[in-house]
């Protein structure tokens, strides 16, 4: 049979159902012999928003997402959408066309050493050069990219690779003697760990997205009762703990709720699951919860003791390693401490100005969540990133996907077209900024097309809004390219015109109803909310500064 | 401080790349890599010397072991035997000849090549040795260089499997 044949049958095998990705000559053949599958594919305008397709699908379904793209530019185009899928560890294969064997190092026509490119941003990639490895190498892929700590597969196709022929023998098992993921985490030390625990009077459990990669939601949960203890997350971990649970204390760091930040800095004992200490969530390293021991559970031992030195290391998938953790647990009450907590969680909640004539962002949010609690959220990067990630109480996991360690604007948009396309049912948000949003605009194109009814939130402040509250805090009101100076652009006539639904929202009082209005329209819906230009996401933490240390604003 | 780290990949396109490329972007600076094939089909053994604390070390070790196609990562700094090659072309006139040879004789290195008035002289032993013996050679005047980089192996029975 035809090699491109071959690839379109393991990827059926392999249970794909979705493909987003643009054709191109070199994968020509591969998109000829797609033609006749069963496979869906969507067709986008840009490579970059394929990957982020594929990632927003594998986040919200936690199944392998996949990406097509041609050579040369094709190719290229997708290294910003894996880079973002290699940080949060996103499970995805993208699959790309090369010029022939015989012209590759030519500098042929379209050609990119995309395997070079790449590899600093792969879980492993792959250039096939012999048509017999072929379906060994997709198997391979798919694999890689679904189990241990996930993250994206390229393949690289030759074009004489694709059309060659091959016998279909899809290989059952695979032998990757350097790749043997560990799953249970050594014995002694989770009964160390349960040791530690018993003995703390003020735990606190930071989770991160491995919670949610392993699918450990309802183990965690159950930890966070037994001992009892709060739960901090990161970004990333945002829906790991229902947010609207007595131990939630919401996300860290940078921008995250001055009590979950207090609490991790005053806790004996922090219990962190899941999560890499990246610099977002930790502020100054050497200031990081000070009177803390430190257990670690990740399933990548490279993690362990990267950022922060562990007391208790456990290399272990999260799920396995609570489930064995909880059986050495009993609850005991630490009555001071949860005063305590509950003090701050009084005294600092998250709040804004409230304002009658402006719109605030923050009011904007916590109206999608009244309004569509069970909404899938997916957030561009930036002020609106933060204040999603504060206004909205998320209740599952999957539910909140934003791009946490790469930071990726123009994510969003396209992640929410991936996780619509596997949940056509669900209602799915992209709250974005109008920087990041027109960084993918184009793909409103796509949701027409193929009717994907994202709904996308616009907190349009004119401004590159975070960088312009950095030039405002720390740079002397210097606004240094930050002004988008598009007061005549219309977000609106923009989605007409790809033949989506606009609405412009310029007052708080007309917020909800639009809201209400565009989850009813059975299209796809660009609000654009004219919002107060110069709010300012807090508290924060400015950067370099200890996670106490946090400046807020009075209201 | 530094460490001698054995390193046992599959022997596929590519691998060498992705190893050198993991040392630069995380900062972690080789001062040699030396790569060869093993007894075993597919597989070759690299030999990397990296400078660092005990963390970067660990950082080191475990994000090789985080390459799909690295099999095996051990610190091999400890209790082994090192091994360095060097070929050097060094000046000799009819006077100084004898005087190299001689020298070459007392560090058990070799003369390769004979040539009107020069001499190429392969010495291998660990990195001192070689050092020293490339100084001995310096005031002769020396024309070139190549030097292997160290291979090391750990005593006694263990091996790295």
């Amino acid at each position: 049979m035809r090699a491109a044949d071959a690839i379109i049958k393991a990827l059926e095998k392999e249970g794909v159902k979705h493909i987003f990705g643009i054709p191109g000559g070199a994968i020509i053949e591969v998109y000829d012999a797609l033609f006749d599958s069963g496979i869906k594919h969507i067709l986008t305008r840009h490579e970059q928003a394929a990957v982020h397709a594929a990632d927003g699908y594998a986040r919200a379904t936690g199944k392998v997402g996949v990406a097509f793209a041609t050579s040369g530019p094709g190719a290229t185009n997708t290294v910003t959408g894996i880079a973002t899928a290699y940080m949060d560890s996103s499970p995805i294969v993208v699959m790309t066309g090369q010029v022939a064997k015989s012209l590759i190092g030519n500098d042929a026509f379209q050609e990119a050493d995309i395997t070079g490119i790449t590899m600093p941003v792969t879980k492993h990639n792959y250039l096939v050069t012999d048509e017999n490895e072929l379906l060994k190498t997709i198997k391979e892929a798919f694999h890689i990219a679904g189990t241990g700590r996930p993250g994206p597969v390229l393949i690289d196709l030759p074009k004489d690779v694709t059309t060659a022929e091959v016998e279909f023998n899809y290989p059952e098992k695979i032998t990757l003697p350097g790749y043997k993921p560990k799953y249970r985490g050594h014995p002694r030390q989770i009964k160390k760990a349960a040791e530690l625990i018993m003995k703390a009077e003020r735990p606190v459990i930071l989770a991160g997205g491995g919670v949610i990669l392993s699918n450990a939601s309802e183990e965690l949960t159950k930890l966070a009762e037994t001992i009892p203890a709060y739960v901090a997350t990161s970004l990333m971990g945002k829906g790991a703990i229902p947010e609207t649970h007595p131990l939630s204390l919401g996300f860290i760091g940078m921008h995250g709720t001055k009590y979950a930040n207090y609490a991790v800095q005053e806790s004996d004992l922090l219990i962190a699951i899941g999560i890499r200490f990246s610099d977002r969530t930790t502020g100054r390293v050497s200031d990081f919860a000070p009177d803390a021991r430190i257990i670690h559970i990740d399933i990548d031992p490279a993690e362990i003791g990267k950022n922060i030195e562990i007391d208790v290391p456990i290399v272990g998938d999260a799920k396995l390693v609570l489930q064995e953790l909880i059986t050495h647990i009993t609850y005991r009450k630490r009555k001071e401490w949860e005063d305590k907590v509950e003090g701050w969680k009084k005294s600092y909640p998250l709040r804004y100005r409230r304002d009658n004539e402006k719109i605030k962002p923050q009011f904007v949010i916590e109206k999608i969540w009244e309004l569509q609690p069970d909404a899938i959220i997916t957030t561009e990067v930036g002020q609106n990133q933060m204040w999603a990630a504060q206004y909205f109480r998320v209740r599952k996991p999957r539910q909140f996907i934003t791009s946490g360690g790469l930071g990726t604007m123009g994510f969003g948009f396209p992640a929410a077209m991936g996780a619509k396309t596997a949940f056509p049912e669900k209602q799915v948000v992209d709250i974005a900024g109008d920087g990041s949003f027109l960084m993918n605009v184009q793909e409103l194109a796509t949701c027409v097309d193929y009717g994907i009814n994202v709904k996308v939130a616009v907190l349009n402040n004119m401004f590159l809004g975070m960088v312009r509250q950095w030039q405002e805090l720390f740079y002397d009101e210097r606004y240094s390219a930050t002004c988008l100076r598009c007061k005549e652009m219309s977000i609106e006539k923009i989605a007409e015109g790809f033949g989506a639904v606009g609405m412009t929202v310029e007052r708080p009082s007309e917020v909800e109803d639009a809201l209400k209005e565009a989850f009813e329209i059975d299209a796809p819906v660009v609000i654009d909310f004219r919002v107060d230009r110069l709010e300012n996401v807090y508290p924060m933490v400015p950067a370099g500064a200890a996670l106490h240390e946090v400046i807020d604003e009075e209201v | 401080m530094r460490h001698t780290i054995a390193v046992l990949v599959e022997d596929r396109p590519g691998v060498l790349a992705r190893v050198a490329g993991l040392f630069r972007r995380r900062g972690f600076n080789i001062e040699s890599l030396a790569v060869g094939v093993t007894e075993k089909q597919g597989v070759s053994r690299m030999t990397i010397v990296v400078s660092g604390d005990d963390r970067t070390i660990e950082q080191v070790t475990k994000q090789l072991n985080k390459l799909i196609e690295v099999i095996k990562v051990s610190d091999v700094s400890k209790n082994s035997v090192e091994r360095e090659l060097a070929l050097v072309k060094v000046s000799a006139t009819p006077q100084s000849r004898a005087e190299i040879i001689e020298i070459a004789n007392i560090f058990r290195a070799r003369i390769v090549d004979v040539a009107r008035d020069s001499l190429i002289v392969e010495v291998t032993g660990d990195e001192d040795k070689i050092s020293a013996f490339i100084d001995l050679m310096k005031q002769y005047g020396i024309k070139e260089v190549t030097r292997t980089g160290k291979i090391a192996m750990q005593r006694g029975s263990k091996a790295l499997e």
